[in-house]
């Protein structure tokens, strides 16, 4: 799969990938209202890794339906939406509008953004907050609910529980970690925000044990990602409990990172003789 | 227009004044078509501080050798990286990206103005210009004499007025210093350098009501619109520098002066 806000609408890709060989793309943070998103610098890179402070910039629902919906509706592959909001109402409005779209099978329900002033990762911090939300949204929506969760907790597994519990099929983790950077030369902070989200190689081992702590607190599948350049660390990812993946900040460099890694998880499984690849899922647990 | 990755291989890496450099790279599959303004980003291999890729200006295009040429500033680990390329190394680029700059329409007076490695569109642009029988004028800036690069390359295409910073060649002062440009009537000014120089040429554009157009150096992390990190703020929003960009029209900006 294909991270949020890192594969735009998925046809900016067309020209390196072949959408329909993926499992599912998810596309960017969508929110009610059109939002311009956070001042330049958005961005900063630092030692395997960037912070980004994007703030969700998106034309809206209304844009998003009337046209970039009819476009997706095309694509060969699972399309699912990233949803976001300031207040509850926002993310039953918006789930009930995607619920009317027929070619988007799931949303993926954005309680960790931390690049925005009000809701996002509030929703994603605050245990009571996350129940009402996801709780809400479930009501509001149909179709398949996966809830992505942030890192920027102390128990990642209390919000995994509450959203198997108010009955999301999936979790996926983890969004960005909250991170800074400053440049000496001018002393000023890199990003316009100060804070930004860290993403890359440099989480991967945090969003790792993040996952295997989640997989084993919840029955529901658990979609790990963060920092996943190749196909040895999604191999890890799905070793430590992840049911499936998300490529994210690669994409940025090797737009075709993420087949890359199927063709490479592919071949350990045919190499090391395993039939199909939920043999290997957790199989850190089990050895 | 489709992009596309690929592994090129250097043929050639020519330094030049200070610390900068061309570096001449070919494709073996043959080049796609490329605009002058568009630019490539470059994979810096076995560099680990180096995590991103580099967008860099193409500088000139040999359709007949398959060859695309870099003008590049060492600026930090990445570029230091760049300038030690042989003869013979491959870099991974993905290409061509970013849109282009407007070509003048014929018999139309051009002033093509920049500095230091912004100077890297211009020579492209210089040369598709005269293809289309416009013959342009460039307006070079440099701190000093020593600094003067690639100027050769220039005169080839069009008349070169040079700006120093201390006098040691040319006009002294600023681009914007330079008399043909503050007396002459152009019909378009295109411009690439430290945004100074651009904030410069493009408030001088604006008052003398000349069409303007310049190419942005935003971070990117990208360089193919699906981060959002390199947004410009425009009469129209929120834009990508590296899709609806690099090159933009000066009244579309939110620069006034
Ligand atoms: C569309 C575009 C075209 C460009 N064309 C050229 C070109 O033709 N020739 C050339 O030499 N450079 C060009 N640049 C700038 C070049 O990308 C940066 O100098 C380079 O990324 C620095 O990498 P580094 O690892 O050497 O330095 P880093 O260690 O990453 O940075 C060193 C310093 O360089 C500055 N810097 C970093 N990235 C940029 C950037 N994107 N723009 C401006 N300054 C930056 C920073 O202030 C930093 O302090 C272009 C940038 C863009 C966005
Ligand atoms: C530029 C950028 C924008 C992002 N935008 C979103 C977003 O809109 N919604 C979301 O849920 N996650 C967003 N993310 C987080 C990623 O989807 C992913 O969770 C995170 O980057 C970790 O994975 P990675 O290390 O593979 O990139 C964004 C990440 C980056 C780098
Ligand atoms: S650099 Fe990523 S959108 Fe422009």
């Amino acid at each position: 799969m294909l991270a949020s806000g890192t594969c735009g609408y998925g046809a900016e890709l067309e020209d390196f990938i072949d959408l329909s060989k993926l499992g599912a793309i998810v596309v960017k943070g969508t929110t009610l209202e059109p939002r311009e998103g956070n001042a330049y610098p958005r961005m900063a890179e630092t030692a395997s890794g960037m912070l980004n402070a994007v703030g969700l910039q998106n034309k809206g629902i209304e844009y998003f339906e009337k046209h970039i919906y009819p476009l997706l509706a095309e694509y060969d592959t699972h399309v699912i939406v990233n949803v976001n909001g300031n207040t509850v109402e926002d993310y039953i409005e918006l789930a009930r509008r995607i619920d009317r779209l027929a070619a988007i099978p799931a949303i993926e329900l954005n309680i960790s953004c931390p690049n925005v002033k009000q809701g996002g990762m509030i929703f994603g911090t605050n245990p009571a907050s996350a129940r009402e939300v996801i709780s809400a949204v479930r009501n509001a929506y149909s179709k398949t609910l996966i809830v992505k969760l942030s890192p920027n907790v102390t128990d990642i597994t209390e919000f995994a529980r509450i959203s198997e519990e108010e009955g999301a099929e999936a979790v996926s983790l983890v969004n960005t970690l909250l991170g800074m950077a400053v440049d000496t030369n001018t002393m000023k902070p890199k990003l316009s925000t100060v804070t930004g989200g860290l993403s890359g190689p440099a989480i991967k081992p945090v969003a790792l044990r993040m996952v295997w702590q989640t997989a084993r607190a919840v029955n529901i599948p658990v979609i790990g990602m963060g920092g996943i350049m190749n196909g040895v660390d999604a191999l890890e990812f799905l070793m430590a409990g992840a049911t499936g993946v998300q490529i994210g900040t690669a994409t940025f460099i090797e737009p075709r990172t993420a087949l890359n890694t199927l063709t490479s998880i592919n071949s350990f499984l045919t190499e090391r003789k395993f039939d199909s690849v939920t043999n290997i899922i957790g199989i850190i647990n089990r050895i | 227009m489709s992009k596309r990755i690929e592994d090129l291989t250097v043929t050639e890496n020519r330094r030049l004044a200070q610390s900068f450099f061309v570096v001449t790279v070919s494709s073996s599959a043959g080049l796609p078509e490329i605009l002058p303004g568009q630019f490539v980003q470059v994979l810096v291999a076995e560099s680990p501080s180096t995590f991103l890729r580099r967008p860099l200006s193409v500088h000139d295009v040999d359709y007949r050798s398959n060859t695309i040429s870099l003008l590049i500033q060492v600026a930090g680990a990445g570029t230091e990286r760049l300038s030690r390329l042989r003869r013979g190394d491959t870099i991974n680029l993905i290409y061509p990206l970013g849109n282009a700059f407007t070509m003048p329409a014929l018999g139309e007076k051009v002033l093509l103005a920049g500095g230091g490695c912004g100077m890297a569109p211009l020579l492209y642009l210089g040369r598709k210009m005269k293809e289309l029988g416009v013959e342009p004028q460039f307006a070079l800036g440099f701190r000093n004499r020593s600094r003067i690069l690639e100027h050769e390359q220039f005169r080839e295409l069009g008349t070169v007025h040079l700006a120093t910073e201390d006098g040691s060649e040319g006009h002294k002062g600023f681009v914007t210093d330079i008399q043909a440009f503050r007396e002459s009537h152009w019909d378009k000014v295109y411009c690439c350098g430290p945004e100074p120089m651009m904030k410069a040429v493009a408030s001088l554009c604006l008052q003398r009501d000349i069409f303007c157009e310049v190419s942005l150096e935003n971070l990117m992390a990208c360089g193919m619109g699906i981060c959002l990190c390199c947004i410009v703020p425009t009469t129209s929003g929120n834009l990508c520098s590296c899709t609806d960009g690099p090159v933009f029209n000066i009244r579309n900006l939110q620069w006034q002066t």
